[in-house]
């Protein structure tokens, strides 16, 4: 065994039921991001189906996306837990990737002339 | 550490995917994986929306026209649904409940299968009226971009039932838990590209 590796070690029955718990907790929370998640999503197919103005539907359904996203990447895939080991390494890697993804609707978007 | 230790609920650790060295590094791995997807897909989405709605003149084809909203709200209901059937999958596997774990993914495959189909039925639809691949500079970015989401469906299907079913009698272990937890990163990561196709694609693409 490395020291790398999570020693293993039983748990007494009083922690073993404590962290269950806390597991359930835990998930009912995920549940409830998980309705936001549907709620904006209905309120950006109402806002198009309802056909309000481009200038406030756009900028309104960017923003319900941004946030769905970083409810996905930050409950759903684990990173607001913050003993993710290497959290530090993924979240550059992250960001770098979003900053490279900014530059490409840059320039394909304002700096080419197609 | 011995893959092959055999566990109890008392003794299964509560970051069972990051307990062994191996575990660690194949999260930190494949979220670097995940970020070199991002680059990906927003040079996809880039031209996609450098190219929306450009072809030879007299085209007929529009987003407007094309696209039906009840159809990508069907679609995006599915694949939300799936990211939060593998989240119930991965909070079995931290309780070491194999047989609960195998079942909430499998409804996760069920449900990404359905997105499948209807993403099959709409791409069958278009060509069927003539919108095919190398119709025009729009008709190939929408392919590209769509299409390259739905084969990371597709590989994400075959992937976690293919994990599903080598460890159907093998169990929970430090072994495979890992491999079920970057599964479902995968799974997830798929859903946040799907977020951003219908909202750019679809919903601002019906409005124009």
């Amino acid at each position: 065994m490395s020291s790398h590796d999570t020693p293993i070690v039983a748990k007494s029955q009083a922690q073993y039921e404590y962290d269950r718990h806390h597991n359930a907790v835990h998930m009912r929370k995920q549940v409830v991001n998980f309705a936001i998640m549907i709620f904006f999503t209905f309120i950006a197919f109402a806002v198009v189906a309802a056909d309000f103005s481009k200038y406030l539907i756009f900028p309104l359904i960017l923003l319900l996306a941004g946030v769905q996203v970083v409810l996905q990447l930050y409950s759903f895939m684990h990173l607001e837990d913050k003993k993710t080991h290497f959290g530090g390494v993924i979240g550059f890697f992250m960001w770098m990737g979003i900053l490279i993804a900014f530059t490409f609707f840059l320039a394909f978007l304002t700096i080419i002339w197609w | 550490m011995d893959f092959n230790t055999k566990f109890t609920p008392h003794t299964w650790p509560d970051h069972p995917e990051q307990a062994t060295m191996e575990g660690k590094n194949k999260v930190v791995g494949f979220w670097i994986f995940l970020a070199c997807e991002v680059v990906l897909f927003a040079s996809l989405f880039a031209t996609y929306l450098a190219l929306k709605n450009k072809g030879p003149a007299g085209m007929e084809f529009t987003t407007q026209s094309l696209f039906e909203l009840p159809l990508a709200f069907a679609m995006t209901m599915l694949l939300l649904t799936s990211s939060l059937t593998s989240v119930y999958a991965i909070y079995h596997m931290r309780n070491f409940n194999f047989k609960a774990m195998q079942t909430w993914f499998g409804i996760t495959l069920l449900l990404g299968l359905g997105f499948l189909g209807l993403e099959i039925y709409e791409f069958y639809h278009y060509v069927h009226k003539g919108f095919t691949f190398d119709q025009s500079a729009f008709s190939t970015a929408f392919y590209s971009l769509v299409g390259t989401h739905g084969f990371h469906v597709t590989l994400g299907l075959v992937w976690i039932s293919t994990l599903m079913i080598r460890n159907a009698k093998r169990g929970l272990n430090l072994y495979n838990a890992p491999k079920f937890f970057v599964a479902a990163l995968y799974w997830h990561f798929i859903d946040v590209v799907w977020v951003f196709i219908f909202t750019v694609v679809y919903l601002m693409g019906v409005i124009g």
